[in-house]
């Protein structure tokens, strides 16, 4: 392909040094891929592999050891490898999302207001934002009297649900996402399926970890399989890459 | 590649995308008690908009660093520059006693961790958030007023209570009139010292929320020095590990958390809760 990707990702390495123990731990090594505008990226592999390590090192919550991250910015090429800490910032803030298993409640935050708060960081007045974030509650199947609850206080699944609604309701231009639709019931996992669909249709380019990877089988381009110390690019721009 | 285990990728130089530049700039602090080193050769930078968390043991130096930046104190070396219109390149530091106590009124904001160095417990709340404003220059009744009111009402104080003594006030309160004293002149820094602790959960909660709503809708710069993990964690974008007077670790809270690269950070992170 000759279209410049939005993503490289070129000989990424992660070890965490344990002082306690007194040695390293390997979770990857070598790993090289493209990612394009709307292109979906299924990563696999076994309990460990390092899938969500991989995940987390793009993101930037671990510092890879080696290798780059060339991301192709709004405001210009970038190694998020080794960019600085505010320029990561300010991406995760307009451009990069990341999605977890989890949401991270403030204490007395109401739903509606957690959901809201990616828009009222980007300048959007609050009516307007109250309004978009209880459109997404209400697509996720968050009932409309827990809307202004606090969501510290609800199940997992409602959980997950505000997290989503939260994480998702800016259009970035890539999303990295953690197991999302673990602990969701049929009617959200449908509504984050056609949510990512649309997200995907707009080019935002996705690379995701499913427990269940049939939950969204019709999104995926390319799957790339993360066995330990091999990692293979099953689209073969960079062939097999074994370490 | 460049593999080069334990040597982690950020100590490279990291090219700039953005060119933002920072407010609040601190270059190789350093300072003594007697034969106690407090601060050795610590440099901060804080960018317009972020919390900056500062965490680390008592006795590691933070609040000294803290006071330094609000110019209660001096170092034996380094400088400082903070951002502001006409004052870019300029050691603040080197200000006489009054130009530094008349910068700090107009631009910094302060909120200690204990209320009695911050206010004045037996005038009025508004009478406390007045001081600072007339410390700055204001001298209009009605305005004091009006501003007092409205600084109280954004650190969201009860109104009906503004004529209150801050002795006849519960911590929290205390905290928030601590709170509208700092922010009163729309500070381009607000240095928070443990604002939280000593606090009971529930009222720590709100006055996290409180800041947390300030910082977004005022887009106040903050720099929250704090021992409690799960505060820094809630609100800083960046932090900074500070050990013995000295920076061991700093990066985005959520690295320096998940993933900590100092011995010290490894574990602070492993004995939190």
């Amino acid at each position: 392909m000759t279209i410049t990707p939005l993503l490289r990702v070129e000989g990424l390495t992660k070890t965490f040094r344990m002082y306690h123990l007194d040695s390293m731990l390997h979770a990857f090594e070598g790993v090289s891929f493209d990612l394009h505008e709307g292109e979906f990226l299924l990563l696999r592999g076994h309990n460990g592999a390092g899938k969500s390590t991989l995940l987390r090192t793009i993101w930037r919550s671990y510092l890879p050891v080696g290798g780059h991250v060339i991301y192709r910015s709004g405001h210009g090429e970038i190694d998020l490898a080794n960019a600085a800490d505010v320029d990561i910032a300010l991406l995760r803030r307009e451009e990069i999302g990341f999605v977890t298993q989890f949401l991270n409640a403030r204490p007395r935050v109401a739903a509606q207001d957690i959901v809201a708060e990616p828009l009222r960081l980007a300048g959007m007045p609050q009516a307007e934002a109250l309004d978009q974030a209880r459109h997404w509650l209400d697509q996720f199947g968050v009932r409309p009297e827990l809307w202004r609850a606090y969501p510290s206080t609800f199940s997992g699944g409602e959980q997950q649900k505000v997290n989503l609604a939260r994480a998702l309701i800016l259009p970035q231009r890539l999303l990295l996402l953690d197991e999302p639709t673990a602990s969701l019931d049929v009617g959200a996992r449908a509504a984050l399926v056609r949510r990512l669909a649309d997200l995907k249709a707009h080019g935002v380019a996705i690379i995701g970890v499913f427990h269940h990877p049939g939950d969204v089988a019709e999104l995926i381009d390319r799957e790339i399989n993360l066995n330990t110390r091999v990692v293979a690019d099953q689209n073969a721009e960079y062939g097999h890459v074994a370490v | 590649m460049s593999l080069d285990l334990g040597l982690p990728a950020l100590e490279r130089a990291a090219p700039r995308l953005m060119q933002t530049e920072p407010l609040l700039n601190m270059r190789d602090i350093s300072k003594s008690y007697g034969n106690v080193r407090a601060l050795r050769n610590v440099d901060a930078t804080v960018y317009p908009g972020e919390v900056m968390g500062i965490v680390g043991e008592s006795g590691s130096g933070k609040s000294t660093l803290l006071r330094m930046m609000n110019l209660e104190d001096t170092p034996d070396s380094g400088e400082y520059s903070l951002r502001l219109p006409g004052r870019e390149n300029e050691n603040l530091f080197d200000l006489t006693r009054y130009e530094r106590r008349m910068l700090c009124a107009r631009n910094i904001g302060i909120v200690y961790q204990n209320p009695h160095l911050g206010l004045l417990m037996k005038h009025s709340s508004s009478g406390n958030v007045a001081e600072r404003l007339l410390i700055a220059g204001e001298r209009s009744f009605e305005v004091l007023r009006d501003k007092a009111r409205d600084a109280l009402d954004a650190s969201e104080f009860p109104l009906d209570r503004m004529d209150a003594r801050p002795i006849e006030l519960s911590g929290g309160m205390q905290q928030r009139v601590q709170l509208a004293k700092a922010i009163a002149l729309e500070p381009a820094l607000l240095l928070l010292d443990e604002p939280t602790t000593g606090l009971d959960v529930s009222v720590q909660a709100l006055v996290l929320d409180t800041l947390k709503r300030l910082q977004r809708d005022r887009k106040i710069t903050m720099v929250l020095v704090s021992h409690d993990l799960g505060v820094i964690r809630t609100m800083a974008d960046r932090v900074m590990v500070m050990r013995h007077g000295e920076v061991v670790e700093q990066g985005l809270a959520d690295q320096v958390f998940q993933d900590p690269q100092h011995p010290y950070t490894q574990q602070l992170v492993h004995a939190k809760l």
